[in-house]
């Protein structure tokens, strides 16, 4: 795509956002121009050429634009520039520095630098004079909020290069040259802290793309201890409208162990926007001491935010987490909601009268997602470092009815399904996840079943399956008790269903506003389930089925209250032995230990 | 709207349809406003010099020598002070007979307010109605529609809160009003002495439905003005916004647009959040909340306008009928304020979130009792308490003919508790319980 002259044109049509450019030149799918209208110059991309005429969908509302507007084409497709100055920013779709515009309102064709041009780094050489180098190796590294921040060969080159010379130690801007590389041809490239990528294309330059096998911390117990998610996993989270997606994703990116944490707000509430813009720069990290914001970036498209910026919105947030991943962090992506992005391609698909799939969707829909996906994942770059990209989407099912073709082909896609339901938000069950509908298919790695075994002891594994069971086998209880009636089923019946409520309460459900019940470290969620399994091992003796219900729901109150209190303290410890008491008041005999190591 | 000098005058189109004609003409923009035959029309689309009017109430008998002129600008309103206490149509012409008002042109539907410079909403709006003080607390900067069938008193108790909160401002969007809704609400602020703060934009069923479309922007780009250039807290009005949706969808369909779920256009969801989302708390002070009707029909949520809105707003008011008491409620369980959390307990007394949780949990019992109750089960003397407590919180709290503030309804709350059930069975804090306890 690379031209010597640029291609012009003029606009011809206008529907909408989609532009008609009659063009005089060579142009390329997906390349950006800019469209001349009065004073303000509004950017958009290409998205389907016919014969001369190159089908453009703008970025910014197009009232009031004319035919006979001059239009300039770039030469590239739609680019984030890449750099240090990325954290605690926030972005729109496009990588406009909000923060940098003027005025309350946002103007229309006002483009702001997403990097500090004045700002001086101290850049650290990693390689010397000489030694060679392909595209993503590192060259030295300067500090950002603590964390070190990788300036790389530019991505774009292509083949080996030298080092031809390299800056010392010292004070640099970004745009400040750093090295010079010469390829074997004797040709010098400068290089500098900055480089652009184009959003639609992934960054390859890692070695190797195994499947993951490290489980990631996230503290939320339905997901750690049921199905766990993995370093460089995928995972999406539907469900209808308030049954606490936002909840449950802010509070996986605040406490997940991850490096940078980058949000993709994505045709969401502003509201919603401006409370994360508010509270993380609030929240304390509990990983570095510091404030969550600064390992953080925002991309903020928020639904009333032009609509193909939103498409771009979620490409622009996965650049800049392979970005991070290629200096060897761990990138924990977060997309709310992927649903709007689909919608965005569905608006445009429709002004292109393009024939339509299922709920008027694009066809290639299922392809665009997979894609999207794929780009997620654990890598080994060339120096044997590791770095990684979790990406977990949320999807908002229309009518909340999940064979709708968004969920489906997410489901394709990612590998770990936290289907939120809405019978367990209206009865107040949060996190809402449905412990039987939802999956992870990682426990099923061969690799990360080994990994479990050596960090979370032999016996893990079956624990978590029992739990699954014991939850399956409550909830069939239930059923027989509410179609036979409380005294139409053997006691045991109730036994099972006070089980795998038990469960239910002290595992599944958490409490994300209480300071301590929020986050819940692992080796805290193994100590608990071993001590609930214990429980749902032991035979009880009941002389009624009133009796069941509560003796348990004095169990579950007893060890919701070991939830709040900190892990192994004195409180923590009466509850304990309280609870310990009551279980001698019924219990048979215990059959055995939960298997513990 | 008149045309001015030196505009040309095009009098030949070349394509008519049921909603939209064409005519070749050149240098027109996109989303001009135009005269077709003495109707108001705006450019939907142009192809070459080849350009598409839709015309809002219809092509009815118009000629292919119709005068077509176009204004040169996309829909405007004139804001100033004098918008207050009067009526206007979907053109921000004056409907109440008054003079056309002087002031500043504006352009309708104008950009979004940059996220980075939205303050969080923080300035509880009291109603006096419990069902929403107390259980759903609005806020200022708050979007929240009420999801009710049409034969509930949905716009009676919008104006109620209208008038009770207090805004600066009141604008009513309305949409699809028939003839008596809207005299109802004429009559209402009137009555109320309120009508110096109210600005109305109606669409009567007697006018063409498309029309419909501009209202939301006419009403949002006079409360922004009040709200940014007088920093004031304005409450906008939008009822109905299931017939602007269905007019959304008249739209896509004439215009050859392939509909997604339940007949709506692909781009329902953006078209409603670009309205929805006008609702904000600005830094200089001034706000716009907006208090929205979407009418179900019987009762379906799951329908793509109830739907997409549920994603947008900041939760959803139920009205229902109780029967036990033969009034109105705000449904307890169903409703749902996404930002009382920012308020409750902290604007309002230190007991509020504790009473709201605690009553909405026995009235919970209640239901359960009502069921076992129904499927021909004893009630224990729990139960029957219940439901008791039930039929009176219904009546003190939940009815929306309920107009007290809000201290007075935590402790009708408490009463109600002391009355009916014992410490341990309303399980609050120890330290309220202390406290506010009445016997």
């Amino acid at each position: 795509m690379e031209k010597n002259d640029k291609t012009t044109g003029t606009v011809s049509g206008i529907i909408a956002n989609l532009v008609v450019v009659d063009v005089d030149g060579p142009v390329g799918q997906n390349e950006i121009c800019f469209i001349t209208h009065g004073k303000e110059r509004l950017m958009a991309e290409v998205i389907k050429v016919t014969g001369d005429q190159a089908y453009v969908q703008v970025f910014e509302s197009t009232r009031g634009l004319r035919p006979g507007s001059k239009v300039d084409f770039e030469g590239h497709m739609l680019e984030v520039t890449l750099g240090p100055g990325m954290l605690s920013r926030n972005y729109d779709g496009l990588q406009n520095d909000l923060d940098k515009m003027e005025g309350v309102f946002l103007k229309r064709g006002d483009y702001t630098d997403p990097l500090n041009r004045e700002q001086k780094w101290n850049f650290k050489p990693l390689l010397e004079k000489g030694a060679e180098v392909i595209a993503g190796d590192w060259l030295g590294e300067v500090e950002e909020n603590q964390m070190p921040h990788r300036i790389m060969v530019p991505f774009k080159l292509e083949g080996t290069f030298t080092i031809k010379s390299i800056a010392k130690e010292g004070e640099y801007t970004v745009d400040d040259e750093i090295a010079v590389l010469e390829d074997k041809d004797g040709n010098s490239v400068s290089v500098n802290m900055v480089q652009k990528w184009p959003v639609k294309v992934p960054i390859k330059t890692h070695k190797e793309k195994p499947r993951p096998f490290k489980l990631l911390e996230t503290g939320v117990r339905c997901i750690d201890t049921l199905n766990p998610i993995t370093e460089g996993g995928t995972g999406f989270i539907p469900g209808p409208f308030g049954t606490g997606k936002t909840v449950l994703q802010h509070a996986i990116s605040k406490q997940a162990e991850a490096d940078i944490v980058i949000i993709a707000a994505c045709g969401e509430r502003a509201n919603e926007v401006v409370e994360i813009f508010k509270e993380f720069p609030e929240l304390d990290d509990p990983r570095t001491g510091r404030k969550l914001i600064e390992r953080t970036t925002i991309i903020a498209n928020t639904s009333n935010m032009p609509v193909a910026a939103r498409e771009a919105s979620v490409y622009t947030a996965m650049t800049l987490g392979e970005y991070y991943r290629a200096m060897g962090l761990k990138v924990l992506l977060m997309a709310d909601s992927t649903s709007r992005w689909a919608q965005a391609l569905r608006e445009m698909s429709n002004r292109l009268e393009e024939l339509p799939g299922p709920d008027a969707f694009p066809m290639d829909l299922s392809a665009i997602i997979s894609n999207f996906y794929s780009r997620a994942g654990f890598v080994y770059l060339n120096n044997e470092q590791t770095g990684s990209i979790t990406f977990i989407g949320t999807v908002s099912p229309a009518g909340g009815n999940l064979k709708e073709p968004v969920t489906e082909n997410t489901r394709k896609a990612a590998r770990c399904f936290y289907g939120l339901s809405q019978d367990r938000a209206d009865s107040k069950r949060y996190p809402a996840i449905d412990p039987i509908d939802s999956y992870s298919k990682y426990l099923e790695y061969p690799e990360l079943q080994e990994s479990l075994e050596k960090n979370m002891g032999e016996h893990w594994l079956e624990n978590v399956l029992k739990t699954k069971d014991i939850l399956f086998s409550g909830k069939e209880a239930d059923e027989q008790i509410n179609i036979l009636g409380d005294d139409g089923v053997p006691i045991d019946f109730h036994q099972r269903f006070w089980k795998a409520e038990l469960i239910d309460f002290v595992v599944l459900q958490q409490d994300a506003f209480d300071k301590i019940d929020a986050s819940t470290p692992l080796e805290r969620q193994k100590y608990m389930l071993e001590k609930v399994l214990n429980i749902a091992d032991t035979d009880f003796e009941f002389k009624n089925f009133e009796q069941v219900g509560e003796f348990f729901k004095r169990l579950i109150n007893q060890l919701k209250q070991m939830n709040y209190s900190e892990f192994d303290s004195e409180k923590f410890k009466t509850y304990e032995k309280e609870l310990e008491e009551m279980l001698g008041e019924f219990a048979v005999e215990t059959k055995k230990e939960a298997q513990a190591v | 709207m008149s045309s001015q000098a030196f505009q040309k005058v095009y009098t030949k189109l070349t394509n008519i349809t049921k909603a939209t004609v064409s005519l070749t003409a050149k240098d027109v923009g996109y989303d001009e406003m135009a005269v077709v035959h003495g109707r108001m029309a705006q450019v939907v689309k142009i192809v070459g010099e080849q350009v598409v009017l839709q015309i809002f109430s219809g092509t009815e008998g118009i000629p292919t020598n119709a005068e077509v002129t176009f204004l040169g600008n996309p829909p405007q309103l004139k804001v100033s002070d004098e918008l207050s206490g009067r009526f206007f149509n979907a053109y921000g012409h004056p409907i109440d007979g008054g003079p056309e008002i002087e002031g500043e042109i504006r352009e309708i539907g104008g950009p979004s307010v940059n996220p980075v410079r939205r303050e969080q909403p923080s300035h509880l709006i009291a109603t006096g109605i419990a069902g929403i003080d107390l259980n759903n607390s609005l806020v200022s900067g708050q979007k929240i529609p009420f999801f009710a069938d049409s034969d509930q008193p949905y716009n009676q108790v919008m104006a109620n809160v209208a008038l009770r909160a207090k805004a600066d401002k009141i604008i009513l969007g309305g949409m699809g009003l028939s003839n008596d809704d809207y005299l109802f609400f004429k009559q209402v602020f009137d009555n109320a002495g309120a009508l110096d703060r109210i600005v109305s934009f109606v669409n009567t069923t007697e006018d063409p439905p498309v029309e419909r479309l501009l209202v939301p922007d006419m009403a949002l780009t006079a409360a922004e003005y009040f709200a940014v250039d007088k920093n004031e807290s304005v409450l906008v009005l939008l009822t109905d916004m299931t017939l602007f949706a269905d007019a959304l969808s008249i739209v896509s369909n004439r215009m050859d647009q392939i509909p997604s779920k339940d007949s709506m256009p692909g781009s329902l969801y953006s078209d409603l959040a670009r309205i929805y989302e006008k609702a904000v708390q600005f830094p200089s002070g001034g706000s716009i909340t907006i208090v929205a009707v979407t009418t179900l029909s019987g009762g379906d949520i799951t329908h793509a306008i109830p739907d997409n809105t549920g994603y947008i707003t900041e939760g959803q008011l139920f009205l229902r009928r109780d029967t036990d008491i033969g009034k109105v409620i705000v449904d307890p369980f169903r409703s749902l304020s996404r930002l009382k959390q920012l308020v409750i307990g902290e604007q309002t007394r230190e007991d509020h979130p504790q009473v709201m949780n605690a009553a909405v949990r026995l009235y919970a019992d209640a239901a359960n009792a009502r069921t076992k109750l129904e499927n021909g089960f004893d009630l224990t003397d729990y139960d029957e308490r219940t439901l008791d407590f039930a039929k009176a919180y219904s009546e003190k709290l939940l009815a929306i003919d309920v107009n007290v503030d809000t201290d007075t309804m935590l402790d009708i709350g408490w009463e109600l508790f002391g009355k009916h059930f014992s410490k341990a069975e309303v399980g609050l804090k120890k330290e309220m319980v202390d406290k506010y306890w009445k016997e």
